[in-house]
């Protein structure tokens, strides 16, 4: 499998990171009503120093604006911070812009952010499979509860039709960038 | 309560009736006190730290009897870590690893355990700057260093010639030195000599402890003195910089049942100690070179391993060869405690079994130096007349004084230990200004920056040495405690009871402001010199010298590489070397083997640790991981096949079926 690069990638990732992270670390104050929604997920911690996670891997690479978007109308963003590890299987842009027209922009809508949510959970297995770990005609659990199939050709992987572009190693698992967007069927 | 064992009998002897009179009378008015407190004033809401938000300050809290150190937050009494410094611990690997076992290498060798009292940040300009926090042993006399960009003991250092290393580390005010005196007068040099020789053969020692740029400690220099009880000490900031105090008991020097004729003399003394006049006579050659024998361990953060040195001469300075190094200062009733307000002018003598307080002043001791007004000499020092330096005494504040801080704002707070409390008087006018009851038995007590020039005076913290009916009951056994105060205002207010470990001796506090921008995250691999590292999986494998084995391992989330080893056979010494590859906040691995005769490895991301493992017996040996790394922590785990001695199964290492590691 080549190495493929995602990374002129760490400008671009703090500016982003920085605009969605609140402010933590200030001082005790007068007890607030921790009920309400306004929580703060494991997404926004602080941390420019460790290595990247799969989160920040994405949001690194300009070729994923669109994967990002969707994890984040999808609130997954906490998901896929945490301790892991995940396989996620990122489909590029232009494999959402290959979607039929107005697809990617229902999708994005508030009232469907449950199917949203599905549908990236469907490009994210718990593990960490990389290499010859994904082996011709295995069967990868992903987090929507579906079984996908893996196909491996020579060096030439596809898992459930999308291809293997490259691979990005992340601190809590492991990249696959994907030339389709899976969809379950 | 371990550092008064003296004084509770004495007291019982004394006042049977009238102490138990005063428990029963403390123990009511307390509850009161704290219902009222809490619910009147709304304490809950000042203590409270909402779900992710920070602590305004770290409090250090020694762990006494335990040797470690507890690191708390305030307002709420949260613990956050406890760091072991002179005690091994398992949980950690600390002590049982091979990197961490020479840092608690002594002169009497490997020692496991020692009693922890005084924790004392470093300080910059007399102010607590954040880098390092030291702490003494006081059993097994030594000085600890605490880096707080890590919160990991970097360095022990023995002091030798001591008996006892209670008036200990307590900083110059640009962390120059930290001073080191003995509690337990010796011989010095350590002889076999009959007890009863104690006022003839024996010394007290005072040990100058530099610490250089990068916090490494070296003892510049020991002052050899009569054999007195030297208690505990501080030094002087702003106008009394150059100097430190050290108070004395059993200036009658005997050598049993101190609790009754250590207490014999009206006055003992506070040795006053020009620490730069003895700087001179350094430099000058005045000094005796001693034979001594003192471990100096160094924890490299580069190599994760510590190294211990043994070291085998001090200098040490007499007052006969040294005029003007050391004066003693008439202080009644067997001083304990000995504080200098933030101005360095008044130095507080903290009479243990008087009812009052006395103060010095600092101007008039040198006045009286200066004009040679002295009462008498002992062991050829200058005994300055009490009347020529008193500065004033806080009358009738309570019974037992023990220790003193300040606020900052003209106020100190001394806990007064039979009694049960804190009382507020007012520097300078010597009045008494506000009394709180502490539940129960205070000893030290601490104001963040207390004992610097810059103290923070929003909170106190009392560190109690009984707890009794305070929380729920668990066996014999109870906590120790820590009690918050609020004193912003002109009465003390109680917030907050917390339990601590082991004895909350002394503590200390910071604004975390000083701390937090500096403490990492975790090592950064490339940064590793370990000699047993391994920088990447396809460097690990297992190799033989003998019986030795040595396992290169790694772990990453979530295996071992390698996780199946077979070639080790029974009566081999094997060595995992394992390297931690995560470079991620927050993500150690820990390390288990079946049947290891010691405890865990616990490694931070980026760092190397040794497990010696010395299998008895043939078999197939599991080992996991022991730090919950993520959803598939479980499947860290491994086997190790132990064969017969005899056997000649060649050495295999490998991870996944496919992908042998050889």
């Amino acid at each position: 499998m080549k190495a493929f690069h995602l990374f002129p990638i760490i400008f671009s990732m703090v500016l982003v990171l920085g605009a969605c992270t609140q402010d933590t670390g200030s001082t005790a104050s007068a007890p607030t009503d921790t009920a309400s929604a306004d929580v703060k997920g494991q997404s926004t911690v602080q941390d420019d120093l460790s290595s990247k996670n799969v989160l920040q891997v994405a949001i690194g690479s300009k070729d994923h604006t669109t994967l990002v978007a969707a994890v984040q109308a999808a609130g997954l963003e906490d998901v896929l911070v945490n301790a892991g590890p995940l396989t996620v299987f990122a489909p590029t842009n232009a494999a959402f812009d290959a979607l039929p027209a107005g697809t990617v922009e229902d999708l994005l809508k508030p009232e469907n952010k449950s199917k949203l949510a599905g549908i990236i959970k469907y490009h994210a297995a718990p593990g960490n499979y990389q290499g010859k770990l994904l082996k011709d005609g295995m069967m990868l659990y992903q987090a929507s509860g579906h079984y996908v199939k893996v196909v491996r050709d020579g060096d030439n992987v596809t898992v459930d039709g999308a291809k293997i572009l490259g691979t990005v190693q992340a601190s809590n698992g492991v990249v696959h960038v994907v030339d389709k967007v899976m969809l379950p069927h | 309560m371990k550092s008064h064992q003296g004084l509770l009998p004495f007291l019982s002897f004394l006042f049977t009736a009238a102490g138990l009179f005063l428990v029963s009378s403390c123990g009511n008015q307390g509850s009161t006190t704290q219902q009222q407190g809490a619910l009147g004033n709304d304490a809950a809401s000042q203590v409270y730290v909402a779900p992710g938000e920070y602590d305004e300050f770290y409090a250090f809290m020694s762990g006494g009897f335990s040797g470690q150190i507890g690191v708390h937050g305030l307002p709420s009494g949260r613990l956050f870590k406890v760091i072991p410094v002179f005690s091994v611990d398992a949980e950690k690997g600390y002590g049982f690893n091979e990197e961490t076992k020479p840092m608690l290498n002594t002169s009497h060798g490997f020692v496991p355990w020692d009693d922890s009292h005084h924790p004392e940040l470093s300080q910059t300009n007399g102010e607590t700057d954040g880098r390092w926090i030291f702490i003494n042993g006081n059993n097994t006399p030594r000085i600890a260093r605490i880096d707080l960009t890590t919160f990991e003991t970097a360095e022990i250092i023995e002091i030798p010639n001591s008996g006892g290393n209670h008036s200990s580390p307590f900083t110059t005010e640009n962390t120059e030195y930290i001073v080191a005196g003995t509690r337990f007068s010796v011989p010095v040099p350590q002889s076999d000599v009959a007890i009863n020789s104690y006022a003839e053969t024996f010394n007290g020692m005072l040990t100058y402890v530099s610490v250089g740029d990068e916090g490494e400690m070296d003892i510049a220099f020991q002052i050899l003195l009569p054999a007195f009880d030297y208690d505990l000490a501080h030094s002087g900031k702003g106008k009394s910089h150059g100097w430190t105090f050290f108070t004395t008991y059993n200036t009658e020097q005997k050598n049993t049942l101190l609790e009754v004729t250590a207490s014999q003399n009206d006055k003992d003394f506070i040795a006053a100690i020009n620490w730069k006049k003895a700087e001179e006579y350094i430099q000058q050659g005045k000094f005796k070179e001693m034979p001594a024998n003192w471990a100096h361990n160094v924890y490299n953060e580069k190599t994760h391993t510590a190294t211990s040195t043994m070291k085998k001469k001090v200098k040490v300075l007499t007052p006969e060869d040294c005029p003007g190094l050391v004066y003693f200062l008439p202080t009644p009733k067997s001083p304990h405690g000995v504080d200098v307000d933030p101005t360095g002018e008044y130095i507080v003598g903290n009479g243990k079994l008087s009812a009052d307080l006395t103060v010095h002043s600092f101007t008039k001791m040198i006045a009286a130096i200066e004009a040679g007004s002295f009462e008498t000499t002992v062991a050829g020092i200058p005994v300055l007349k009490f009347e020529d330096v008193v500065a004033g005494v806080v009358k009738d504040a309570g019974l037992g004084p023990l220790h003193t801080e300040f606020d900052g704002k003209g106020n100190a707070y001394t806990s007064f230990f039979i009694t049960s409390e804190v009382v507020k008087w007012k520097v300078g006018t010597w009045e008494v200004l506000d009394k709180a009851s502490t539940f129960y038995s205070i000893g030290h007590l601490m104001i963040p920056g207390g004992d610097s020039k810059k103290p923070d005076g929003k909170y106190l913290v009392a560190l109690n040495k009984i707890t009794k009916d305070r929380y729920l009951p668990t066996g014999p056994e109870l906590c120790h405690s820590a009690q918050l105060y609020d004193i912003s205002g002109d009465k003390m207010k109680l917030l907050l009871d917390f339990p601590t470990i082991g004895e909350p001796h002394y503590a200390q506090g910071i604004s975390a402001d000083k701390i937090v921008p500096n403490v990492k995250k975790f090592y950064p691999l490339e940064e590793n010199e370990h000699p047993y590292r391994t920088m990447g999986e396809k460097d690990t494998r297992v190799e033989r010298d003998g019986k030795n084995v040595h396992i290169y391992m790694t772990s990453i989330r979530s295996h071992f590489a390698p996780d199946n080893i077979e070639g080790v056979k029974v009566g081999d010494k094997v060595y995992l070397h394992l390297t931690n590859l995560e470079q991620d906040w927050d993500v150690p691995h820990g390390l288990a083997v079946m049947g290891a005769n010691t405890g865990e490895l616990l490694v931070m991301p980026g760092q190397t640790e040794t497990m010696v493992w010395e299998p008895k017996s043939e078999g197939v040996i599991p080992f996991y991981c022991t730090d919950f790394c993520s959803a598939l922590h479980q499947e860290m785990q491994g086997y190790i096949r132990v064969s017969p001695r005899s056997s000649n199964i060649a050495l295999k290492w490998s991870l996944g079926e496919e992908e042998p590691v050889q």
